[in-house]
């Protein structure tokens, strides 16, 4: 249940459920597993260059630990070997979890500890190995890494049209490293200037467009913070390129420009050289702060969530200590920011340009979610795919340093929930509106658990240009691959669409939710029985068969009038089949 | 849509509420008059009244709002617009008692005036010759309304403001409550079924001991209220028990309900036991023993009073949880936003809430796994008693998760039982305080802790609960008016002919997952025996912790055994019932009623297939189909992605959709820590760590 893989073998059979080019690499018997919630279980350990296999026969039910090496983010051994020669190993999760082990030191002293083993392909980025991503070799139906086409998506969108066009200024990554070849520019606006505004705007990650509004042409632009510095420098090319942006939406004579930082961390910015825009600037364009902090307090924030969550929870302060890690409150900060800039292209009919400091942490966080909220398409589960793909892979949200995918430096400043807080603001959504989304909740808790268990290559490395350099989708499988060849598992029975409906959820920290069956999941407790959804597929699932019965019988009437009225007229016209009639 | 019972028992009978189908309010609706009036109730009469009075409209900070008149009559405090409403008309659903501008007298809770912008809490004795500028009503089912008198007269102000607090906050006599002169009839159609037991039978009592296969006796001796005018009329003792009347005055054990394996579950209303009193540890053990001989000699006694909180602390709890949601302008709401969490568990509502499962959970435990009898005690016997041996029947036997048997068991230990109802909800605004407590509101809590975590289990919905917990204050219905069986009877002796409404709920919108409980007694037989387990006796906590997690872990049974989980993030706040009026929280085209939507769609989808089915079969054997269409139906709404969450309760006022963003955003998460200003940039960052 840890891990959902399509080979599975009986584990009771005591064969481990090899992947593809998976390989054991270590295993020792007598492993003891300090379980928090049941107590010590003792059993054998197996190590491939995949994951981690901890069984137990002993137990009724049998009890099984199978994790992929991939979610560990720190290993380390737990004082001194004590006088029995137990040795004790602590393994911090990303995944809200820590394991604790205690094993016997091996008496032969050259031979390595299992542990030993683990920590070698935990960490195959720190010892120059390749991530088990490019060994993996499974074939699927589908091939996941063709799902996202951007020029098919920017067609949907209607573009390029008279307005927009569709630029190759980067088609090298030329003019920023960080950003997919294919940008959408207004047409006003030549290669030439957009080179000049590059170097205007942090990273080189100048304005483009993310999505267009079919009816009202409001746009939702992204980009990094301006370098205006202290001295208040200004772009005259960036100054026409906002204004084009804002020509290109008729309806609307004004703009906003979301900046998703407190106002004082944007200031602060000024010192080293970047800053937001001026008024004095960019005219008709008004500026709003978004307050919603910078990786290391939301680093901070989950660290404390696990504190409380994980092993035990304190059921007499629970709130309160939930409370005091702020998370629902960077939740609540995300969502009314995304809610802010929906509200203004769906109802204020305006184009909106959203940046944070890089233009690639908050910034797809909000226009992801916003656009979720605009556009049904990305709530189904393609849909939701090509917006992953399009706004957090093409756009550069760097994965790599953000989750540190195989790499033993934990203490990285680098690392940081930014995606995972994406998915629970898009849960949070899912709770609000259980009949909009296409997918499940399975669904996200899958993009979730591949998002650290480097088996496809999906989320790895920074950039696009970083994916095509490393040949990613040559040489991995996508993680679409696998979701798109059992779809089933991913639906929500409920689903039913509302085509053409702007979602606006509550953002009151009242209606948030801790989501408890991802964050507090490994509690047993906690777990759910058996969930409503189950019942629902029984209730379309009773519906496709009394479907089929209703046609059945109706053919089978019809055969028989048809059959009774060809012999009232005597004519043998019996090759006259009327089933194709109820189809 | 609300209505008067509709499938009642005897005619006599009090009753809840229920849902309707829109045809029948359409027949209602009169053409709009030109002077407008409240349509009244049979038996209403109008008080006074004053236009034009300003009613404030809650969603919305500018002080905006609609004119229309005040009236205030016996039933109820109500507002009509002079506008044309358009909410009312295009409800598909309603309460048919009162709707979104009625406060029947009984739902108030508090009045405020604001004088020279300064706001005082309005006691129906300060009432002189001063009148309000605006007065704000705090209803008990959490509505909060606002308007200005300055617009109209001052004479019409003064009068309408007096009556209002006269006849909502001054003591008054049971006689004066609506119940009494409401001379509404069930229609004959409402009275078809009799499916709600009321326990004022011997029959009904001797059909439970049949049905739990109970081996107890039968009093009737208290017919006519010579034992006691605090027990019911007729109750069920433990049969070891001999001549009751040597006992009077003392208190002994009241059968509950009987476990399949013989053991049962007895309450009584006992003082504390102390040491001292050898004369009342005497009569304790005679009664211990009289229950212990029920089934194995085994008999474990809780006191209740000592390990719960007792009834002011509820009442306390209850007083400032109410607090966080009794919101008046979106501020308000925003600014309670942000300390939400930690201002929920400084009330300690939901705390008492888990306390209570808790407990429920313990006794359970005694019956299913040590097969013993459980007696509960408290002082009185008919407050928290209630509660846990209502929580215990619920959890073990599944026919009291049917909305029947759910109503029957709100009979059998509330009505019937005699809880104090009318003294616990101070229907009289009683300036004494201490006997006011949400006892029965604290038990509709933990019930719905059990439905949301427990949904498929039972035939009812959580807008039932809703409904029912406003309808303990609707003073049409005597089921919550009184504070015994004696007094019921007293009371209603020298009525002359009252003609209450019938009992009973309808089905109401909900669930096709409750699988047939025909066979539910069958099932429930079949609930194998727990795993004999080690664990230390001197942590219960800990033990009900296993019993719990040896439950959890077999296959999930809606038919067994039903127990809750009680880890701090299960225990939830009761939304639609806290949050259905506040707009801030509105889902438009989102929360439960969404998924309902769904279901209603599918279930009817199904209902139909089969019927084509059924059809097919009998046109082979020329039989036509007779039976009433599904009433699932009617929820098929064509713009079913619109509703609001907070349906059927309040309607969002502007369908235009526009969605509610904080306004207190920049106060919101003011961080000092370094970690707040620091660059996102690796590059510039040194690491701390």
């Amino acid at each position: 249940m840890f891990f959902c893989v399509q080979v599975y073998k009986d584990p009771s059979k005591g064969e481990l459920p090899l992947l593809p080019e998976e390989h054991v690499q270590d295993s020792a018997k007598d492993v003891t597993y300090i379980c928090p919630f049941i107590g010590p279980v003792r059993g054998s350990l197996s190590v491939t260059n995949y994951r981690l296999f901890f069984r137990c026969t002993d137990r009724e039910p049998v009890f099984g630990l199978d994790l992929p090496l991939g979610v560990l983010s720190r290993v380390e051994k737990i004082g001194a070997a004590t006088s029995r020669g137990d040795v004790s190993y602590g393994l911090a999760c990303k995944d809200m979890r820590n394991l604790r082990f205690v094993h016997k030191e091996p008496e032969d002293s050259l031979k390595k500890s299992v542990f030993e083993v683990l920590m070698k392909f935990a960490f195959p980025v720190s010892n120059n190995m390749s991530l088990f991503a490019f060994e993996y070799k499974q074939v699927f139906p589908e091939n996941g890494w063709k799902v996202y086409d951007p020029l098919a998506e920017y067609k949907r969108q209607g573009l390029p049209n008279e307005s927009w066009r569709i630029s190759k200024v980067n088609d090298h990554y030329e003019l920023c490293d960080s950003y997919p070849a294919a940008l959408v520019v207004p047409v006003t606006i030549t290669d030439e200037e957009l080179r000049r505004v590059s170097s205007f705007r942090a990273k080189g990650r100048i304005p483009v467009l993310s999505w267009i509004h079919p009816e009202s042409q409001a746009a939702v632009v992204r980009a990094s913070q301006p370098m205006v510095g202290q001295n208040g420098r200004r772009c005259k090319e960036d100054e026409k390129l906002l204004q084009a942006i804002m020509d290109a939406n008729a309806q609307s004579h004004k703009m906003f420009i979301f900046d998703a930082r407190p106002s004082v961390n944007a200031a602060a910015n000024k010192m080293k050289g970047g800053g937001y825009e001026s008024e004095d600037a960019y005219q008709n364009a008004e500026l709003v702060f978004l307050d919603i902090h910078n990786i290391h307090v939301m680093r901070e924030s989950l660290r404390k969530l696990k504190e409380v969550v994980y092993p035990n929870i304190e059921d007499s302060h629970w709130l309160s200590n939930l409370e005091s890690t702020h998370w629902l409150e960077h939740i609540k900060l995300i969502l009314a920011g995304a809610l802010r800039i929906a509200d203004k292209v769906e109802s204020g009919k305006t184009s909106v340009v959203v940046h944070c400091s890089d233009g690639w942490d908050r910034t797809p966080q909000l226009t992801s979610l916003a656009l979720i909220m605009l556009d049904s398409h990305y709530r189904t589960i393609r849909g939701f795919q090509i917006l992953l793909e399009k706004e957090w892979l093409s756009f550069g949200h760097r994965f790599q340093q953000r989750v540190g995918h195989g790499d033993k430096n934990h203490t990285d400043a680098d690392r940081s929930p930014i995606f995972l807080q994406f998915i629970d603001c898009v849960w949070q959504m899912t709770r609000q509106f259980p009949a909009a989304f296409e997918f499940n909740e399975y669904f996200l808790i899958t993009i979730l658990d591949h998002l650290y268990s480097c088996l496809f290559g999906t989320f790895l490395c920074n950039s696009e240009q970083q994916r095509l350099k490393e040949e990613v989708p040559k040489h991995t499988v996508s993680l679409w691959s696998f979701v798109n060849s059992q779809l089933e598992e991913f639906v929500n029975p409920l689903y039913v669409g509302y085509p053409s409906h702007v979602l606006f959820p509550t953002v009151g920290i009242r209606h948030l939710q801790l989501w408890v069956t991802y964050y507090i999941r490994w509690n047993p407790r906690m777990r759910p029985q058996e969930p409503v959804h189950q019942r629902y597929k029984e209730l379309l699932a009773k519906r496709a068969e009394l479907q089929k019965r209703v046609e059945e019988l109706q053919r089978e009437a019809a055969n028989r009038t048809a059959s009774s009225s060809s012999e009232r007229a005597g004519s043998p016209t019996r090759s006259i089949t009327p089933v194709q009639t109820f189809v | 849509m609300l209505s008067l019972g509709s499938v009642g028992a005897k005619s006599t009978k009090p009753s809840f509420v229920s849902y309707v189908t829109p045809e029948e309010i359409k027949l209602e609706k009169e053409p709009p008059k030109k002077l407008k009036h409240p349509d009244l109730l049979p038996g209403e009469v109008e008080f006074c009244s004053a236009n034009p009075i300003l009613k404030y409209t809650q969603d919305d900070l500018s002080q905006r709002g609609v004119f229309g008149t005040l009236f205030c009559t016996n039933f109820r405090i109500t507002f009509i617009s002079d506008e044309k409403s358009q909410e009312e008309t295009t409800k598909t659903f309603k309460n048919k008692l009162y709707g979104e501008n009625d406060i029947p007298l009984m739902f108030v809770d508090h009045i405020y005036g604001v004088y020279d912008e300064k706001r005082k809490l309005i006691t129906g004795a300060l009432v002189k010759n001063k009148y309000p500028s605006k007065i704000i009503i705090h209803c008990k089912d959490l509505r909060v309304f606002q308007f200005c008198l300055t617009y109209t007269k001052e004479e019409d102000a003064k009068k309408i403001f007096q009556g209002i607090a006269h006849h909502c906050l001054e003591e008054k006599s049971l006689k004066c409550v609506f119940a009494f002169s409401y001379t509404g009839t069930p229609s004959p159609e409402m009275q078809r079924k009799r499916e709600t037991i009321l326990f004022d039978s011997p029959e009904d009592w001797t059909q439970e001991m049949k049905r739990t296969k109970a081996n107890c006796r039968l009093v009737t001796e208290n017919e006519n209220f010579e034992l006691s005018q605090r027990l019911p009329k007729y109750f069920v003792i433990p049969s070891a028990l001999g001549d009751l009347f040597s006992y009077q005055g003392k208190g002994f054990p009241i059968w509950c309900w009987s476990h399949y394996s013989g053991c049962a579950l007895f309450k009584a209303s006992l003082p504390p036991v102390t040491q001292e009193d050898g004369d009342f540890q005497k009569h304790f053990d005679i009664m211990i023993n009289a229950v212990a001989h029920n089934y194995l000699y085994s008999a474990k006694t809780e006191d209740l009073s000592e390990s719960l909180p007792t009834i002011q602390d509820i009442q306390q709890s209850y007083n400032k949880f109410k607090q966080f949601f009794l919101i008046e302008n979106s501020t308000d709401f925003w600014l309670s936003d942000m300390k939400w969490f930690s201002s929920l568990e400084s009330s300690g509502w939901l705390d008492i809430i888990r306390q209570c499962l808790q407990k429920a959970v313990e006794v359970v435990e005694c019956l299913e796994k040590d097969n013993t009898n459980v007696l509960i005690t408290e002082e009185e016997g008919t407050d928290l008693c209630c509660v846990i041996s209502s929580l215990v029947q619920i959890m073990l036997d599944p026919y009291y998760r049917t909305l029947m048997g759910f109503q029957s068991l709100v009979q059998k230990e509330w009505v019937a039982g005699c809880h104090a109802f009318l003294d616990r909800c101070n229907h009289l605004h009683q300036k004494d305080k201490e006997c006011y407590s949400p006892v029965f509101l604290l038990f509709l809590e933990c019930v719905w802790q059990l439905v949301q975590q427990h949904s498929p289990a039972f035939q009812f919905s959580e807008t039932y609960l809703t409904v029912l917990s406003d309808s303990v204050h609707m003073p049409v219905f005597s089921t919550f008016l009184f504070n015994s069986a004696h007094h019921r009877e007293s009371v209603l002796k020298h009525q002359r002919q009252l003609s209450l409404p019938s009992t009973a709920f309808k089905t109401p919108f909900k669930k096709g997952f409750f699988k047939d409980e025909t066979d539910s007694l069958k099932k429930m037989l079949r609930v194998k025996r727990l795993s004999r387990w080690m664990g230390s006796p001197d942590s219960t906590a800990a033990i009900s912790r296993e019993f719990y997690e040896s439950w959890q872990q077999r296959p999930l049974d809606y038919h067994g055994l039903l127990l809750p989980c009680l880890d701090g993030p299960a225990v939830r706040v009761w939304m639609q019932r806290y949050l259905r009026w506040i707009p801030e929280v509105h889902i438009l085209g989102g929360g439960s009623v969404a998924v309902m939507t769904k279901l209603m769609e599918l279930l009817s989808q199904v209902q139909d297939l089969k019927r084509v089915l059924e059809q097919r079969d009998s046109s082979q054997a020329a039989k036509p189909d007779h039976r009433p269409y599904i009433q699932h139906r009617l929820l098929s709404f064509g713009s079913s992605g619109r509703l609001p969450s907070s349906f059927p309760f309040a309607y969002s006022r502007n369908r235009s959709f526009k969605p509610i963003i904080p306004t207190g955003l920049m106060q919101c998460l003011m961080l000092t820590d370094s970690l707040a200003s620091q660059e996102d940039e690796a590059s510039s960052f040194v690491s701390l760590v």
